[in-house]
């Protein structure tokens, strides 16, 4: 699949992407590596998983991670509570006969990886938040991304069907492995510019106008470069887009107490709200309005 | 296979083959340089990739490379700076490489370091070669490090000059961290009991005796290791009790398994990495490059705020304990620091605040600085003694 082709079908998923984020999906075709996104919270890491699934027509299988998620919660499991009542309705059978019967794919519960290698057509594996999993958990993910197979102990190795389109997600919680990362394409994904950010909240939000669209754009430039704890991301743009929308305002500068009433749909702590007084939101929207 | 038309023969296109593969590897030293970590897996990719076109298209090929070889934020921040001087020959504003030696006589902090490097011992487990040989294994070489201890321990790292007792007072702080070490893990063993009982894996494990529960399973318990984050003031009302403390961290940084190190004066460095580093002259080099302005003035609360804001989010978790070693002299703004310490505060388990000038007499927290930040500090201690430093072993078991 061409650059241009890759970059329309996002924009139709109305993942609205830079050339660069372009160019490593076609890398990622091409050397078969997954995919490590690093940035801030609420950039859009995840979005990307979802915006390359529509690229290959396909689903995406995720897998959240989370301190102390183990092989069974990601790879497989077997259905105990099944297989206990098949053991019980069978009391006087030969055991083997039971073992055969308990521990066949009927009784397999499969968990993202697994399904992920299983499937037909080669489905989008997000591994979100890696950084939040144990080093054990990376590690173990290590060699299932380079055999792409399984081994369960009472049923033998399971080859994949099909190697799925990775794509890793962190947040820089934890610094993340040498030999994870080595394994990858990396990409840093930035807050987006005025420009890109006013096409997302045109292809995202209904019924916002270009003018509108571009002021929350500059105005989220702007409130980012302020000294806050937590800088709103692109997920907090559009709640704010929406928002304004649904409040019919057309021209920030015009309802500047509606726009200083609505921050709480980007300031997330108490420090910032209290900072963002309404000379600052003033001061801003003479700025960029 | 043809160029501006004219063919060319099979010497030719190897030869220019052998060109490009001449000029890739040279590219990818310069990035090993730049402490990229690149593979052969990535030079044997960046070599396909050129040979699919996209040599031809510079702005395709750098970004195409800098997914390939970049693995962290700092790499793919320098990389295009990087990439445009290599195969453009454009002028990098910042310079990337990591400079030769930086003299290091400045800082008597770093000399010290310096003086035990250069004698071979980069690992920080020298022992005093007197008497130590049984250190290992049993209780019997702990007793007698403790009784060296008590000989020098009393004694302030001012008045400690004579190198030979540098040296041990070095070795002991080494010693103190292992110490404090090997202890937590056997708290932490022992309170680990009264595991409870993993019923999924419990009835899993049984389906052989059909389901009666004659083998149980206890579930693991997760254990979270104790982290320690140091932040060091090395300023100039600091510099007697650096070299100390520089030689503490780099002890804790080798005991702990998990341990940061930070220096600050009028700003932040980051120092793990430069403390671990294997090679003693380079980590002297790293760490004197980073401590550039040590000696001068302070300002704790800008450095905490750098500390809040740029790190904080990846090194601090539940189970990590803050250890702030400064004499709490703020030559910047009291209310930053006030602040900062307030945030810090909501994030860590503790922060222990160790003061030199404690031991000194008639010493009371009346500096801007120290009594803007107390309120936030768990446990304020000094440490001017080696016992001082050894008396906070059971506030860090605590943790």
């Amino acid at each position: 699949m061409s650059r241009t082709e890759i970059g329309e079908r996002l924009t139709n998923a109305g993942y609205i992407a830079d050339r660069e984020l372009v160019t490593a999906i076609s890398l990622m075709q091409m050397l078969r590596r997954p995919l490590l996104l690093e940035g801030e919270a609420g950039v859009g890491k995840t979005a990307v998983a979802y915006g390359l699934a529509s690229v290959h027509a396909t689903e995406v299988i995720r897998l959240q991670c989370y301190e102390g998620l183990d092989q069974s919660a990601a790879l497989y499991e077997w259905n105990y509570q099944r297989q206990l009542l098949a053991i019980q309705s069978h009391q006087g059978a030969d055991a083997g006969v039971i073992e055969d019967q308990v521990f066949s794919e009927k009784y397999l519960l499969e968990r993202p990886l697994l399904a992920a290698i299983r499937r037909q057509k080669p489905p989008v594996l997000l591994i979100d938040e890696i950084d939040r999993a144990d080093e054990e958990f990376e590690a173990f993910l290590l060699e299932i991304l380079s055999d792409f197979q399984v081994s369960i102990p009472e049923l033998g190795t399971i080859a994949a069907t099909s190697i799925p389109h990775v794509v890793l997600t962190s947040n820089g919680t934890r610094e993340l492995s040498d030999a994870l990362r080595r394994r990858c394409l990396y990409h840093y994904v930035d807050y987006p510019d005025v420009e890109r950010e006013t096409r997302i909240i045109l292809a995202r939000v209904e019924g916002a106008g270009t003018d509108l669209a571009l002021q929350i754009a500059r105005m989220m430039e702007a409130i980012r470069k302020e000294d806050l704890r937590k800088l709103p991301g692109v997920a907090e743009t559009l709640d704010w887009a929406a928002v304004l929308v649904g409040l019919d305002i057309s021209d920030l500068k015009a309802d500047p107490e509606a726009v200083y009433e609505t921050l709480s749909c980007l300031l997330k702590t108490r420090e910032d709200k209290a900072r963002f007084r309404r000379e600052v939101t003033e001061r801003l929207l003479g700025r960029v309005a | 296979m043809s160029c501006c038309g004219a063919q060319m023969t099979a010497e030719e296109a190897d030869a220019v083959a052998g060109l490009v593969t001449a000029k890739l590897s040279a590219f990818l030293k310069t990035l090993r340089d730049n402490s990229f970590a690149v593979g052969l897996g990535e030079g044997r990719d960046a070599a396909a990739l050129m040979a699919t076109g996209y040599a031809q298209k510079p702005d395709l090929l750098r970004s195409a490379f800098k997914h390939l070889f970049c693995a962290r934020k700092t790499d793919w921040e320098k990389f295009d700076g990087l990439f445009d001087a290599f195969w453009l020959g454009r002028r990098v504003r910042n310079r990337s490489t990591v400079a030769g030696s930086t003299d290091p006589g400045k800082n008597p902090a770093l000399k010290s370091l310096k003086d035990k490097t250069s004698k071979g011992d980069g690992a920080t487990d020298q022992v005093p070669s007197d008497g130590s040989d049984d250190r290992e294994g049993d209780g019997e070489g702990r007793m007698e490090g403790a009784s060296r201890i008590e000989s020098i321990s009393s004694t302030d790292f001012r008045k400690l000059s004579d190198p030979a007792e540098l040296e041990l007072a070095h070795a002991i702080a080494a010693d103190l961290a292992r110490a404090m070490r090997s202890r937590l893990t056997r708290r932490e063993r022992a309170r680990s009991r009264g595991y409870r009982l993993d019923l999924r894996r419990t009835i899993h494990g049984n389906i052989c005796h059909g389901g009666v529960p004659l083998r149980l399973v206890h579930r693991r318990r997760l254990e979270k290791p104790l982290r320690l984050v140091m932040l060091l003031d090395v300023s100039g009302s600091m510099s007697m009790y650096t070299g100390m403390f520089l030689r503490f961290m780099h002890g804790a940084l080798d005991e702990f398994r998990e341990a940061e190190a930070f220096l600050f004066h009028t700003r932040l460095a980051h120092v793990s990495d430069a403390m671990k580093d294997r090679d003693p002259a380079r980590a002297l080099d790293r760490l004197s490059m980073m401590a550039q302005g040590a000696g001068g003035g302070t300002r704790i609360g800008e450095c905490l705020s750098d500390f809040n804001r740029y790190h904080a989010a990846r090194i601090i978790h539940s189970r990590t304990c803050v250890m702030i070693v400064s004499d709490g002299y703020e030559t910047g703004n009291a209310d930053q620091l006030e602040r900062e310490m307030a945030a810090l505060r909501r994030r860590c388990r503790r922060i222990a605040w160790l003061n030199p000038m404690m031991g000194w007499d008639g010493y009371a927290p009346v500096s801007s600085g120290i009594k803007v930040a107390l309120p936030y500090v768990d446990l304020h201690a000094p440490a001017h003694t080696l016992q001082s430093l050894a008396a906070l072993e059971p506030y860090l078991a605590r943790l």
